[in-house]
């Protein structure tokens, strides 16, 4: 099995979580789902599979239209299920990245899939195209749980889906959702072990969020049973002792035993990457971007030989100063304080009384994770400094 | 001249119609035509268009011819809600007379009776007429029967109007013409004008409605404030038609606005009398009493730096609404404000409002209170607006309570279930009368801070809606009063506390510990919640540390979409008060009054 990691690349150190913030990053968005699930707020479409191949050209195309740059450090494939696509298109889309921008020798690339579309054969014809990375939705093992969370797979499928993946990807992360009502400590139990159990060198463990307009959101408001706080606390109190068994938690919700996700990584270090794709998200030369998040749009835009760009955010440097502070914190490690991070300790002594953050060699970590926010609420209103 | 003048307010429990009634005088006057016409239209106020009542009085002359005379009618449209029955006395002074609506499928109402009791001290001339006759639940039978036995008149007396299609207005006016006396005032003695109301005008600056008594003011004179003393010209001299129309005098008899130029607003009194600096009156007319507030309540400003701002918003508003009045109060808690007497629980609601809107202030109010009497000692007597005034108790000898004499008309039916509630308000019955055999009018003593805050609510949904109450202070009454405090992180916060009866003090400090662990958000440490009367704690509840605050993911890539998600979370956080360490809603300030004290 994995063995420890060695001291020197632990996910959570802070070389590595600041080194990240030099790495060049690609996010492709797939928005193509079986059944769009009832808490999901990402840009997805439901029943439009016909759509796919005129998708993936529209892709193709962008990548194609997108300004020059370097090669490429990490690629994230994302959704929606990427594993709605098959293996054929997604190595076009790699090819395409590797035509317009190059990837490096060890680049890494990750996809996300969900446990109904993932068997051995699959598996290969993904590696083959160029993923090396698979992050699988499995959200829980307990049936209860999966039914009411309006998932399509069943906890023995994801077993054996995990199975198949293992055979051919060495790096494969899993997804799990803690806090559904019908959750109880017993299931919840139940789900990290099989993690544990089922070798993923990295665990994703998401509380689930009452997203504003969902189908969700919208049961909560007529009076469905919401997820509770304290409950989420506990949950993910249990699985930060229990995942740490065998992996090392380098953010408020993610786990790996040596290598994090690239990527995610990159993206919390306030790192540079281009994005393709329904609604994908960019941030290049200080300017955050946003792509058309209606599907028929962005084909057409595509087609029409235009770059889907639906709008643009360009930070002050005080805000980008803020941002970064504001993205730092949720790792383990940290983040470097500097000006606007001196001052929040300045005014803010109360966060370290109650031992919420820690200052530690110039940087700040906050040590009550599940208090983040609490922190960067305030870390978003430090006035300017000279 | 003043043969041909009638002045006459319409009184109205609430809702009985008196605006509308207003309505369809001006249209058969031809006041407003047909396409200036809009429902309540002397309702000038967004307050009052909101919320579908008068808070203001409102006067507007109308011309009508009888007999071949063109006659001037002088009409003030009034609030009929209890808490503003001091306009409706103000209104009927300036008046000779008054037409007494009730609604003909509710029959008499509590301030039907009050306002009919009101008018007949002023000595006016009452014209009883029923409304809403067009409604399918109408009892014109009943409801004559019951305006008759109030006035000790004839059923066959009152007049069956609809203010709704018009039908009995043109018998109305007539009536008006033929019962209501001419004005009686002398034109050729000293100039007598009563300042029955007034606002205040970004332009113009103060304006005066009068009622001429006696005299005749011209405009450019020189006239003379009686109680200030002061002196001004009579810059501009108008009518509302509802349009506002100048004129060149006004006449004994006659009812129009004075603007004298005056900015600065304390030269002005409600219930003043104008005369003529050249040939000044002897004596001025009887004004005004001095209204009661019934309860106190601290406004605060939001934000510390509007306390100037808001003394001047309530100068101002004061000329407007002569019933308020108000002394600085400094809290711990909220810092520097006003403390604000107001006749009940609907005009601080009002006011308040009124405050916000008309001059963009943001306010927090605290938890009502009514006014105790503290006999100290050394036998001084103080009065008490607010809990934290009350001394140390080692200094007080005795503490009285205001008391109030409440009127409840109600269907007989509801006898038994009111008087459940009245006692479990420390009330006892006073008398009981049959209006009708089956409405009966019920008199309580009861203590005021029993009355003003939920029982009408009480009274109401015991009684499906049908009982109307109406109530007047009568004095102070020795009473087992404590004062119950409440402790935020073992910090007593001034702003929380209150007085309240020994018996009910139990109750009422779980009732408001629990609604504060309702309203405070969790912290990031325990907030107890402690309610104490002395040094004893009565209730505890702990606010517990808030465990979780953070977001599963960031969104993909979209960071600037969780960065105004937390911008926002932390606006809304701007809007609390820090009481210590501990962060308040300002909707918290004002908890006492959800709190529950009748019996369930
Ligand atoms: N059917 C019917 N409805 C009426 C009549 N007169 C008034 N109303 C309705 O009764 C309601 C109250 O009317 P208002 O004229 O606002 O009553 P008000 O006495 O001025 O009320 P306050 O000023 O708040 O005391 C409104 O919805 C009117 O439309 C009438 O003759 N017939
Ligand atoms: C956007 S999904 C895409 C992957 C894949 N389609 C799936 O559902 O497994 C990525 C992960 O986000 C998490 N997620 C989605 N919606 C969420 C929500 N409302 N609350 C918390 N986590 C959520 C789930 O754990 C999911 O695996
Ligand atoms: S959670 Fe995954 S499968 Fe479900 S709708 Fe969202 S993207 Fe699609
Ligand atoms: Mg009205």
């Amino acid at each position: 099995m994995v063995a420890s990691p060695p001291p020197s690349i632990r996910p959570d150190s802070p070389e590595l979580a600041d080194q990240a913030g030099e790495w060049r990053s690609a996010y492709v968005h797939i928005p193509f789902c079986a059944r769009i699930c009832p808490y999901c707020d990402f840009a997805v479409v439901e029943g439009r599979q016909d759509l796919v191949d005129r998708y993936v050209s529209a892709l193709v195309s962008e990548i194609s239209m997108s300004v020059d740059w370097d090669t490429l450090d990490a690629v994230f494939i994302g959704g929606g299920t990427p594993s709605q696509v098959a293996p054929m298109l997604i190595g076009e889309i790699l090819e395409s990245l590797n035509d317009k921008f190059g990837l490096v020798d060890g680049v890494e690339v990750s996809m996300e899939a969900n446990p109904e579309d993932i068997t051995a054969r699959s598996s290969r014809g993904y590696r083959a195209a160029g993923v090396n990375r698979l992050s699988m939705g499995v959200q829980s093992f307990d049936d209860v749980v999966l039914t009411a969370l309006g998932r399509q797979h069943t906890g023995g499928q994801a077993l054996r889906a995990i199975e198949d993946a293992r055979s051919v990807f060495e790096r494969l992360s899993i997804d799990l959702m803690y806090g559904d009502p019908t959750e109880t400590e017993a299931s919840w139990d139940r789900t990290l072990d099989s993690a544990l159990a089922a070798g993923a060198d990295h665990i994703s463990a998401y509380s689930l969020t009452v997203e504003l307009g969902t189908p969700l959101s919208r049961a909560v408001a007529a009076g469905a049973p919401a997820p509770d706080d304290d409950v989420q606390a506990d949950r993910w109190e249990r699985a930060a002792e229990r995942l740490s068994e065998r992996l090392i938690r380098y953010e408020v919700s993610n786990y790996a035993t040596d290598a994090p996700c690239k990527y995610n990584l990159a993206t919390w270090a306030q790192g540079e990457y281009v994005a393709f794709g329904l609604g994908a998200h960019g941030h290049r030369n200080g300017i955050r971007t946003r792509n058309l998040r209606r599907l028929d749009r962005y084909i057409e835009t595509v087609e029409a030989g235009q770059r889907p760009i639906a709008g643009e955010t360009v930070g002050s440097g005080w805000d980008r100063e803020l941002e970064r502070l504001m993205l730092g914190l949720r790792r383990t490690a940290g983040v470097v304080a500097g000006a606007a991070g001196q001052k929040l300790l300045e005014d803010h002594p109360e966060f370290v009384d109650a031992g919420i953050i820690e200052q530690r060699e110039g940087r700040i970590v906050v040590v009550k994770p599940l208090l983040t926010d609490t922190v960067i609420r305030e870390v978003l209103a430090v006035p300017p400094q000279e | 001249m003043s043969e041909y003048i009638r002045n006459l307010s319409i009184i109205a429990h609430i809702d009985h119609g008196k605006s509308t009634l207003a309505d369809r005088l001006m249209e058969h006057t031809g006041a407003v035509t047909e396409r200036e016409m809009r429902e309540q239209l002397l309702d000038t106020m967004d307050l009052e268009r909101e919320r579908g009542i008068t808070i203001k009085a409102q006067s507007v002359r109308l011309s009508h011819e009888y007999q071949g005379h063109d006659y001037q009618i002088n009409l003030i449209d009034t609030p009929g809600h209890v808490d503003f029955s001091y306009e409706v006395s103000r209104s009927l002074a300036a008046c000779d007379g008054a037409v007494l609506l009730v609604d003909a499928a509710q029959g008499a109402q509590a301030q039907t009776l009050a306002n009919a009791y009101l008018a007949i001290e002023a000595g006016l001339e009452i014209v009883p007429v029923i409304n809403k006759i067009d409604l399918p639940s109408a009892d014109p039978a009943a409801a004559s029967a019951e305006i008759a036995a109030i006035l000790g008149g004839d059923p066959e007396d009152v007049l069956a109007v609809s203010a709704k299609t018009g039908q009995g207005i043109s018998e109305l006016l007539d009536r008006i013409i033929e019962r209501i006396p001419k004005p009686s005032g002398d034109l050729d003695a000293p100039l007598r004008a009563l300042v029955f109301d007034s606002y205040f005008d970004t332009y113009r600056g103060v304006v005066c409605s009068i009622r001429v008594v006696d005299g005749r003011i011209r405009k450019g004179e020189q006239v003379l404030f009686m109680a200030t003393g002061d002196k001004h010209a009579a810059n501009e001299l108008a009518v509302s038609t509802p349009r506002i129309l100048p004129v060149d005098q006004l006449n004994a008899g006659e009812v129009g606005l004075l603007i004298t130029g005056v900015k600065h607003i304390d030269q002005i009194r409600v219930g003043d009398t104008v005369t003529l600096v050249s040939r000044p009156a002897s004596e001025p007319l009887e004004g005004y009493d001095e209204p009661k507030p019934m309860v106190f309540s601290g406004l605060f400003p939001s934000d510390g730096d509007d306390f100037e701002r808001l003394r001047e918003a309530l100068e101002k508003l004061q000329l407007n609404d002569a019933s308020l009045i108000w002394e600085p109060e400094t809290s711990r808690a909220l810092g520097f404000g006003f403390r604000v007497g107001f006749l009940g629980l609907l005009h601080m609601e009002i006011v308040r409002e009124r405050l916000e809107r008309e001059y963009n202030l943001d306010l927090v109010s605290t938890a009502p209170s009514v006014a105790y009497r503290v006999t100290l000692t050394d036998d001084s007597v103080i009065e008490i607006r607010s809990p934290q005034d009350l001394p140390h108790l080692t200094s007080v000898a005795q503490l009285e309570e205001p008391y109030v004499r409440a009127m409840i008309l109600s269907p007989s039916e509801y006898i038994g279930t009111i008087m459940d509630l009245v006692q479990s308000r420390r009330g006892a019955m006073h008398h009981m009368q049959y209006l009708t055999p089956d409405r009966v009018e019920l008199i309580y003593e009861l203590p005021l801070a029993e009355v003003v805050f939920d029982f009408f609510d009480h009274l109401k949904s015991r009684t499906r809606g049908y009982a109307s109450l109406d109530y007047e202070p009568t004095g102070y009454r020795v009473s087992d009063l404590v004062k119950v405090d409440i402790l935020l992180a073992g910090l007593p916060v001034d702003a929380f506390s209150t007085i309240t009866h020994r018996a009910k003090a139990v109750q009422y400090g779980k009732g408001m510990v629990e609604t504060l662990r309702e309203l405070i958000p969790r912290q990031m440490f325990d907030v107890p919640i402690q309610a104490a009367i002395g040094g004893n704690i009565i209730s505890r509840e702990t606010v517990k540390a808030r465990r979780k605050d953070v977001l599963a993911k960031c969104y993909g890539g979209d960071i600037s979409r969780k960065r105004k998600l937390l911008e926002k979370q932390k606006e809304g956080k701007k809007r609390m008060k820090m009481v210590g360490a501990v962060e308040v809603p300002q909707e918290a300030f004002v908890a006492a009054l959800r709190v529950d004290t009748s019996d369930r």
